[in-house]
């Protein structure tokens, strides 16, 4: 890297000295100066985490068989947070072994109102475990205690509230068919929503009557092993749900394993084509949640100040680890300066820090490998020629941690506008026409979620119906909700994962 | 040893979140299968029917307000208090002559019947809404709405299941009730009004007047101010009475011939479709 | 007054309801603890018109209300006093003399507060009898009627001429946001005063219900915060009524570091409109400074 770019790209500690070139005297507000927050720290003396975790295997902790443990970093420290189990293929054997048991002599031939009240008590469980949860996941994943505290874990038991409403409801939704469960379902799970991605998991395979071998990513694995404690402590049947910790293999593993009916992924969507391609010429069904390069439209008649707000819901918010984020942003040329001047203000006020304090923004960035992985783009996006702009907010001296980023200057052919960068690292490009707009959003090989910001009503139901994403946010952004179905359209995926439409990947029907 | 004597429950009304009694100060005596006195329930009047059909009617509007989500939790509250207090319930069901195993099995049915009405509040709009495909260039959607204020008039017999079967459907959509429970067997209701008070429902979504149909019937049926009427009563001269006072107002009404409330076929969606309406909305789509 | 061409105010700025207050619950979850707490309650605490507008304020009301207005709270020296005291005109001469020799301002409301029903002659009249008493700032009202009808220019026109007659005390232009309702009208009805000359634009009179909102207060901030963009002229803001509670105040001041920033968290630029909120912040300035919860009956009503 030259002199230039050390300057520019300045993911640099604390305040030793490479500030950002942003002309931030130009934004004329000065938001730091005056009354700073003081520490807010969420307390977690009372969370107990394990030394070491094992696998979650037909209702009980088991060790791993070939007895093999690897470390979770807490990313904003960057030292070691706990260990847990390897899973290796024997250990995904016996996973599948106990749930094929659990479905075929309990789990197939409760009634769905019983699967149903044990599924409510897993999301009373959660909600009374609420804090502890939380806390567990921003430590152990980096994002921060105000995000998994609001958002993750409420959601969490919200999906399963909601699909713990379907069990005895599902012929309901599927008028003119008789629907069965599918047996096993293996589901490997990301490590930007831990217990939230869990969730829309588990939630709806355990409504439809499947049982489940679930495995966590290797970053975040500690809120699933907490979950399933609470499986435990709800009196779940044996083996219904099993989790199994571990890395790439122990996901192959489970994807090739032959006694599974349904694989259900969420990750990249390079790892997606891969699992799609090995389940080729089996029996298998499967389900995709794969990355996305969302579009977020500002029209002139926007609401600007909240289109705003909707840009850093898009992309800054949960470290930009979102598939659905909106990270190209195409603004109408007209208000462009305006709200690009908007923008950085705002821009300003995000904190970026320690994870555990109530007023970080934007938390740690999941691992060193994504950490790595953005400051690369930041370095392509400057060698294709593009400006950079970041805010001026300070870092933390350790861990990972990544400033609020966007680039100008930039075009639809850009690399770092063609490909997903998982950080918190917007593009922007102008438009003129609606039809500029949706040609350039759709001008992509993903298709999972886009954003479109207007005043009027007719203009959102016409760039909706011509977005090829599964989801349109009109004058929003990142709104989930366990009745709204999510999912891709393209390389972003196949089926979805919510709502009514979420049980059709977890059944299969008859005449 | 002298046994210890019992602290005699007053049964009043529930209304507004709150248990007074009927403003007239009568009551009907309600004794068991032998004859023997249990209590004295309220025996309320039209007036108590003009003051529940104010309550229900002010809080429709944040009842309804809610979120589907919200409604769901507080139903499922329901039965989690409903269940801690199991053993109360069997207790008054036997006081009134039914067989223990029978009221056990009423008592849990009920449970499970709030659990079950409580899993649609969210999904009723998923499987009863629509978006039309009209041949205009127009967004058009249908949405389910609840009604407003629906008058329920119970049955004589199950007398803490029917009523928990009518009435969670009617509150699961956002709609606000009064309720007219069995002559002969209130005390279930009145009762279950505290369970719905130890809740988090809001004042007002449920009312429970206890009393004589004949005496109150007419004035809930013909209320300008109630939008629907459920009634389990089969006697075609008080169905025809029913139909002709909801005429007055173009009430909506839905009649049940029910004999046995355990039967599952209950538990269905329409219960809470009866006591809704269907908004259908457009908007032009383009640029 | 600048010759600037007046912008067309039928054209609405459009504003979502539901994003602004998702932005206001978001910004409502800032954590203040520990020493930005107490730096953040005193500041509020400066920043009070300490207020009493009641058909039964006397003289003797005043000298009590001006008393508590400088020294809030007599166990705790090196408190700051508050802003102003807000009363109406025939008031202000009592307060202006129990204040003297204290930096605490008189502000008067006039313009036939709080309805602001009443003819231009009789509301100029009205300021000009307050800032003669020796009112160092005026609140005036906005005529909600026109405002509603779409007389935008009568609006604009009466604040400009209240203003010449402030001469040269400062103007806050209440805009009674209560009755506004829409937030494209309180962003529109801002825009109106900040052009007319308002120094400062106020929500409401206190007198009806809503008054003083966050939603409200966050797009008048906005409307500040782009006036002065586009000018290079501060204007400051003041929510008033229904402020009771110290850890409301501190969100409000939240509202305000973040959309304007330091220059504005001062009491030249920011004040709330309140009563009972000074007795609040002194038992929560106590509290943090001891770690004991408070009784209302150590601090005095007035």
């Amino acid at each position: 890297m030259s002199e230039k770019t050390k300057d520019n790209v300045s993911n640099q500690k604390g305040g030793n000295g490479v500030k950002p070139t942003s002309p931030n005297a130009d934004l004329k507000f000065d938001f730091g100066s005056f009354w700073q927050y003081s520490d807010a720290p969420e307390s977690s003396d009372h969370i107990e985490i394990l030394d070491k975790y094992d696998h979650f295997i037909d209702g009980e902790f088991v060790k791993p068989v070939k007895g093999r443990y690897m470390t979770s970093i807490n990313p904003s420290t960057g030292k070691a947070f706990t260990q847990f189990a390897e899973g290796t293929s024997e250990d995904v054997d016996n996973a599948v072994k106990a749930a094929r048991k659990a479905y075929t002599k309990v789990w197939k031939n409760l009634s769905g109102k019983e699967r149903g009240k044990y599924i409510y008590r897993i999301a009373r469980m959660i909600q009374e475990r609420s804090r502890e949860l939380a806390i567990t996941e921003s430590m152990d994943g980096g994002k921060p205690i105000r995000e998994s505290r609001d958002v993750d874990v409420p959601l969490a038991a919200a999906y399963f509230f909601y699909y713990a409403g379907w069990s005895d409801k599902i012929e309901y939704a599927f008028p003119g068919r008789k629907h069965e469960s599918l047996g096993v379902c293996g589901q490997i799970i990301p490590w930007n929503f831990p217990l939230l991605m869990l969730a829309w998991k588990i939630a709806p395979a355990l409504a439809t009557g499947n049982t489940v071998v679930l495995k966590p990513a290797e970053s975040t694995p500690v809120t699933a092993l907490k979950f399933a404690e609470i499986c435990r402590d709800a009196g779940l049947p044996k083996g219904v749900v099993n989790i199994i910790t571990g890395a790439g293999q122990t996901g192959a593993a489970l994807v090739d394993h032959p006694d599974v009916n349904k694989i259900a992924f969420t990750g990249s969507t390079e790892v997606g084509k891969m699992i799609q391609k090995s389940i080729a010429g089996t029996d298998k069904k499967f389900t995709l949640e794969l990355g996305g390069k969302g579009a977020n439209i500002i029209f002139e008649d926007a609401p600007l100040d909240q289109a705003v707000e909707g840009i850093i819901n898009a992309i800054f918010f949960n470290q930009g680890h979102v598939c659905c984020a909106g990270s190209r942003l195409l603004v109408q040329e007209g208000i462009a300066d305006d709200l690009i001047l908007k923008l950085k203000n705002r821009m300003e006020t995000l904190i970026v820090g320690d994870p555990l304090d109530k007023n970080t923004d934007i938390g740690a960035i999941n691992s060193k490998s994504q950490y790595d992985k953005i400051n690369n783009y930041l370095q392509i996006g400057l060698d294709e020629g593009a400006t950079i702009y970041q805010s001026s907010c300070n870092l933390p001296e350790e861990g990972y941690y990544c400033r609020p980023t966007f680039f100008t200057d930039v075009s639809q052919s850009s690399q770092i506008v063609q490909e997903e960068i998982f950080g918190p690292v917007l593009t922007i490009q102008t438009f003129r026409t609606p039809d500029e707009a949706i040609e350039k959003a759709n001008n992509t090989q993903f298709g999972l979620a886009g954003g479109v910001w207007t005043d009027k009503g007719s203009k959102i139901f016409n760039v909706g119906s011509k977005l090829r994403s599964g989801v349109v946010w009109a004058n929003t952004y990142n709104k989930f909700d366990p009745t709204s179905p999510f999912g891709g359209y393209k390389e972003s995926g196949i089926g979805r994962e919510g709502g009514l439409h979420g049980l059709k990947g977890y059944l299969k029907f008859k005449y | 040893m002298s046994e210890r004597l019992e602290v005699l429950k007053t049964y009043k009304t529930y209304v507004n979140g709150k248990f007074p009694r009927s403003e007239s100060e009568r009551v009907c005596m309600i004794s068991d299968k032998k004859g023997r006195h249990i209590a004295n329930a309220c025996r309320c009047t039209r007036k108590d029917i003009r003051d529940a059909v104010v309550s229900a009617r002010s809080a429709f509007s944040g009842w309804s307000d809610r979120s589907a989500y919200n409604r769901g939790q507080i139903l499922y509250r329901i039965a989690e208090m409903l269940e801690g207090r199991k053993d109360q319930f069997i207790q008054e069901l036997e006081n009134s002559g039914i067989e223990h195993k029978k009221a056990k099995s009423e008592v849990e049915c009920s449970i499970d019947r709030l659990l079950y009405f409580g899993g649609w509040t969210d999904k009723i709009s998923q499987v009863f809404g629509t978006v039309n495909p009209v041949a205009s260039s127009h967004f058009n959607f249908s949405v389910p709405e609840p009604s407003g204020v629906v008058g329920i008039l119970g049955p004589e017999d199950f007398p803490l299941l029917s009523i928990v079967s009518l009435i969670a459907p009617v509150i699961a959509s956002g709609n606000c009730t009064v309720l007219i429970p069995s002559e002969k067997n209130p005390l279930p209701s009145i009762s279950f009004g505290e369970v719905l008070h130890a809740s988090d429902l809001p004042g007002g979504v449920v009312n429970i007047l206890s009393g004589y149909h004949n005496e109150m019937m007419d004035h809930l049926t013909s209320h300008m101010d109630v939008n629907s009427i459920v009634n389990t009563s089969t006697d075609k001269n008080i169905m025809k009475h029913i139909d002709e006072n909801a005429s007055i107002s173009v009430k909506r009404v839905t009649h049940y011939s029910i004999t046995d409330w355990m039967d599952d076929r209950y538990e269905n969606p329409y219960m809470i479709l009866e006591c809704m309406e269907i908004k259908t909305t457009w908007h032009p789509i383009g640029v | 007054m600048s010759t600037t061409i007046l912008p067309d105010f039928h054209q609405t700025i459009p504003i979502d309801m539901v994003g602004v207050e998702e932005r206001v619950s978001r910004l409502n979850k800032r954590s203040i603890k520990k020493e930005s707490k107490l730096q953040a309650l005193k500041l509020a605490l400066s920043m009070i018109d300490h207020t009493t507008l009641e058909g039964k304020d006397s003289p003797g009301k005043m000298i009590q209300l001006c008393s508590k207005a400088k020294r809030p709270y007599a166990a705790m020296p090196g408190l700051p006093s508050v802003a102003a005291v807000c009363v109406y005109p025939t008031m202000v001469s009592t307060a202006k003399k129990a204040l003297k020799g204290s930096r605490v301002k008189v502000a008067s409301v006039a313009t036939a507060f709080p309805s602001g029903m009443a003819p231009l002659q009789v509301k100029l009249d009205d300021t000009k009898y307050a800032v003669a008493e020796g009112a160092d700032e005026v609140d005036m009202v906005i005529s909600r009627g026109e405002f509603l009808s779409g007389n935008y220019n009568f609006v604009f026109d009466e604040i400009a001429s209240i203003k010449d007659a402030c001469g040269s005390s400062h103007l806050k232009v209440i805009l009674e946001t209560g009755e506004l309702e829409t937030l494209e009208n309180v962003r529109k009805a801002s825009e109106i005063a900040m052009v007319a000359g308002a120094d400062f634009i106020k929500t409401s009179t206190g007198k009806i219900s809503p008054a003083a909102t966050q939603p409200v207060t966050l797009v008048m901030l906005e409307a500040i915060r782009d006036y002065y963009l586009k000018t290079g002229r501060m204007v400051g803001m003041k929510p008033a009524g229904g402020i009771r509670k110290a850890k409301e105040a501190l969100q409000y001041l939240v509202l305000v570091k973040e959309t304007l920033g330091a220059e504005w968290l001062t009491p030249n630029w920011f004040r709330f409109g309140a009563s009972s909120l000074t007795n609040d912040l002194l038992m929560q300035i106590i509290k943090q400074e001891t770690g004991i919860y408070q009784s209302i009956n150590y601090f005095s009503n007035d």
